[in-house]
């Protein structure tokens, strides 16, 4: 193998290739060729970096810098400068937004100082369609020392030391789970990657398939050993065609190197994967639904028990680990189980990886360790919100989850304490919201999804949520009283106690934490007719400031419903009852006279 | 809801039967089946529907079934130029609401819908995970980020065909 000086790493995840990334390695690739080079500097395109907020990313290496939105006419610079002359940039690398100063060592970056990067330790750090990468990097060692050297009930020990728990969202130990499905004894048993990444605004498991396919094809026959199955799937959304690529190609190498197939590394072993494609359904990632569509039917979620470790894939014992899980369970092996339980809260061991969006300045994907609070996430790492607006809530576990606000900023996060705040941890999708958001419409927004994604088949999720929705609607429309508030606690009691399956049983759990935490704006909207966000169009006041109007009678002119009245050069008045809140006064006038409330 | 119907010629239902032969018939494939007919035919209508299950030796209504649960099957032919604005919640809370009421004004139809010459249709999905440009609109494979209603117009028309 050819021996660089320098790598330059090209992020080519969904973010980043949706801004040329494909193309800045190609010129990147070109540049080095023309000035001779391909002997000194090699392109590598890797998976996400997580810094999603300021791609498309190019990292050289062993220097650590970070070039930042670069585009493609930036490409010969950088070889010229960096590449061939050695200096940086400079305008390209990442600028720390207080100390306006440019960083040059990317482990500086005030987004990655307080991670720690355990399930992503490889995205961004190697090709993930290049296996040798993954193997220099310990891959595979951990399934070559566990068949050698461990029986299935040895490993499961070392991984319910670990304390690994479930990343998809309930949390359960990892290692328990394989233990059940260990001991359940039949002809066939499963192996179920979940990666029907469903949660809207999280996309975890997808960058962990672009970036590091190899550790979830590893973890997959780990587990096989362990609970005594030959047959692994892959049950992923089709609307992640890249990582359905990298996988798929990911797949094909580890077959052609004997670490998948029959008789694996020679040890009488043997496990096969098998992609099944998703289309599109959010109850799928219930396990119970997941495996009814894995069987080609609708994925309706059946009453558990039986569990899948007992009754799962056409009938047999299937365990089911979502991707972020699997992630994490080579390193155990590698490291041991007590470097992993040394990281993280009590209960809780490890790292989670969250996907940060919303309104906050460093959008991306970051990894962190359980017990870190939400402030040093969202200030530290996430930098602060967006146009020095003021922090407001942050939703975690997505339409399942509930709203943290203010005081919550100092809990450490992990399972349990998220539990306890009205919240959960889910699969990791972290939205924040700022003082314009309106705590009764994000409720609606989310129950919109739940209305939407319901599957129908037991009555409180179908109909209540329905209801629930109409309420909400109405609330926000200006139409609500303060029974509608009552009514929306009982009716979101009901639907929690007596749904079928997880998402009907948590689909509540937005209205209640808004009712919880901000229920002064649910009574706003009540009572006085006022959304305090601004964003409820039906709620806005439409006033004009009569030391401003100038009375050039263009609002007058612009509304349609003549609601405003008043005399040429005198200021105008609006009649608030004819007033449609179309904002068209607001948009025509000059001179700012307009106040929205 | 409105439906378009086809009438399948031979050679059409050779490619169906192709397909279900691929996967030995089996019923338990029949997602992966209905994925390969809607890559080949662009929807699935009534008759393709009715062609798998004749093949695979199952019921239309469980076909049916199957296509009506999942948000990823459609019974309506795409625009030619198929648009999806993300309506995760990345981007719903950095103003997708507004650039879905743009593209619907712009465009005359609503979400669902195929404009009259068939060559726009609009749709909502949920998160394609490009969040850190959100809000996202995709036409066809291309990615639109940070996009802003001023930019929808200008969006529309560069697609000329």
């Amino acid at each position: 193998m050819a021996h660089y000086k320098m790598h330059l790493l090209v992020c080519g995840g969904t973010g980043c290739r949706a801004s040329q990334s494909d193309k800045i390695v190609e010129n990147l690739t070109a540049e080095i060729e023309k000035l001779g080079l391909e002997n000194d500097a090699q392109v590598v395109t890797t998976g996400c970096f997580g810094f999603c907020e300021k791609g498309p990313i190019v990292k050289v290496v062993p220097d650590n810098t970070f070039y930042t939105q670069v585009k493609l006419e930036d490409c010969a610079e950088i070889v010229k400068e960096h590449v061939l002359k050695g200096r940086k940039v400079k305008r390209l690398l990442y600028e720390d937004p207080e100390t306006k100063k440019h960083i040059e060592d990317s482990k500086h970056m005030g987004f990655y100082q307080k991670q720690l990067r355990i399930a992503l330790r490889n995205c961004g750090f190697i090709d993930p369609e290049n296996i040798d990468e993954y193997i220099a990097r310990e891959g595979y060692a951990a399934i070559a020392k566990i068949l050698e050297e461990m029986t299935p009930q040895e490993a499961i020990d070392v991984l319910k030391k670990s304390g690994l728990r479930g990343r998809g969202g309930g949390g359960f130990p990892t290692g328990l789970k394989w233990e059940f499905a260990s001991k359940n004894m039949a002809d066939q048993k499963y192996v179920v990657c979940n990666a029907d990444e469903g949660d809207p605004g999280a996309f975890m498991d997808r960058s962990i398939l672009e970036g590091d396919p190899h550790s979830v094809i590893e973890a997959m026959a780990i587990c096989g050993y362990c609970i005594g199955a030959t047959k692994g799937l892959v049950y992923i959304r089709a609307e992640y065609p890249l990582a359905i690529k990298r996988l798929q190609t990911a797949l094909k190498q580890a077959r052609e190197y004997g670490l998948l197939g029959e008789d694996i590394m020679g040890t009488g072993f043997g496990f096969e994967i098998e992609l099944k494609f998703g289309a599109g359904a959010f109850v799928c990632g219930e396990e119970t639904a997941l495996i009814h569509s894995m069987e080609g039917n609708r994925g309706e979620p059946t009453v558990k028990p039986p569990f899948p470790a007992e009754k799962g894939y056409l009938g047999k014992p299937t365990n089911v680990n979502n991707v972020e899980t699997l992630a994490n369970i080579p390193v155990i092996f590698n490291k041991g189980a007590s470097w992993f339980s040394s990281i993280g809260s009590e209960k809780s061991k490890g790292t989670k990886v969250f996907a940060l969006a919303g309104k906050i300045n460093n959008v991306g994907l970051i990894e962190v360790p359980m017990g870190i609070t939400l402030r040093e996430v969202i200030f530290e790492i996430g930098g602060g919100i967006k146009n020095g607006k003021k922090f407001k809530a942050v939703q975690t576990g997505g339409p399942s989850g509930g709203c943290l606000t203010e005081k919550h900023l100092d809990t450490p996060i992990d399972f349990d304490n998220l539990l306890a705040a009205g919240s959960m941890m889910g699969s990791g999708g972290m939205i924040v919201m700022d003082e314009d958001d309106c705590m009764v419409a994000m409720a609606k927004f989310y129950l919109e999804f739940t209305v939407e994604e319901s599957c129908g088949k037991c009555a409180p999720c179908r109909v209540g949520n329905k209801r629930l929705h109409e309420i909400l609607e109405k609330i926000c429309a200006g139409k609500g009283t303060e029974d509608d508030l009552e009514y929306l606690q009982n009716l979101s009691k009901v639907i929690k106690d007596t749904a079928l399956c997880g998402l009907g049983q948590t689909s509540p759990n937005p209205v209640l934490s808004t009712l919880e935490h901000f229920y002064d704006e649910y009574l706003a909207h009540v009572r006085e007719r006022i959304c305090i966000a601004g964003s409820c169009k039906a709620l806005k006041l439409y006033t004009i400031i009569a030391d401003k109007c100038t009375g050039c009678t263009a609002c007058t002119r612009a509304c349609p419903v003549g609601a405003i009245t008043g005399e040429k050069r005198q200021p105008h008045v609006i009649d608030a009852d004819k007033c449609i809140r179309c904002g068209a006064c607001y948009d025509k006038c000059k001179f700012s006279a307009i106040h929205v409330q | 809801m409105s439906t378009s119907t086809l009438k399948l010629q031979d050679s059409q239902i050779k490619i169906i039967n192709n397909i279900c032969d691929s996967f030995n018939n089996n019923p338990g494939e029949l997602i992966s089946i209905l994925h390969r007919a809607q890559g080949e035919f662009g929807f699935l209508p009534e008759e393709v529907q009715r062609a798998i299950s004749d093949k695979l030796n199952i019921s239309i209504a469980k076909v049916y079934g199957v296509v009506s649960f999942y948000s990823f099957f459609t019974m309506t032919p795409k625009g030619r130029h198929a648009i999806s604005i993300c309506m995760g919640t990345a981007c719903y809370v950095r103003g997708a609401e507004k650039i879905v009421d743009e593209f619907k004004e712009q465009l005359g139809i609503d979400v669902g819908g195929v404009t009259e010459d068939g060559k726009f249709s609009l749709d909502c999905l949920r998160c394609v995970g490009a969040c850190g440009l959100a809000p996202v609109v995709l036409i066809g494979e291309k990615v639109y980020g940070r996009v802003e209603t001023h930019q929808v117009k200008e969006i529309i028309e560069s697609y000329k065909d």
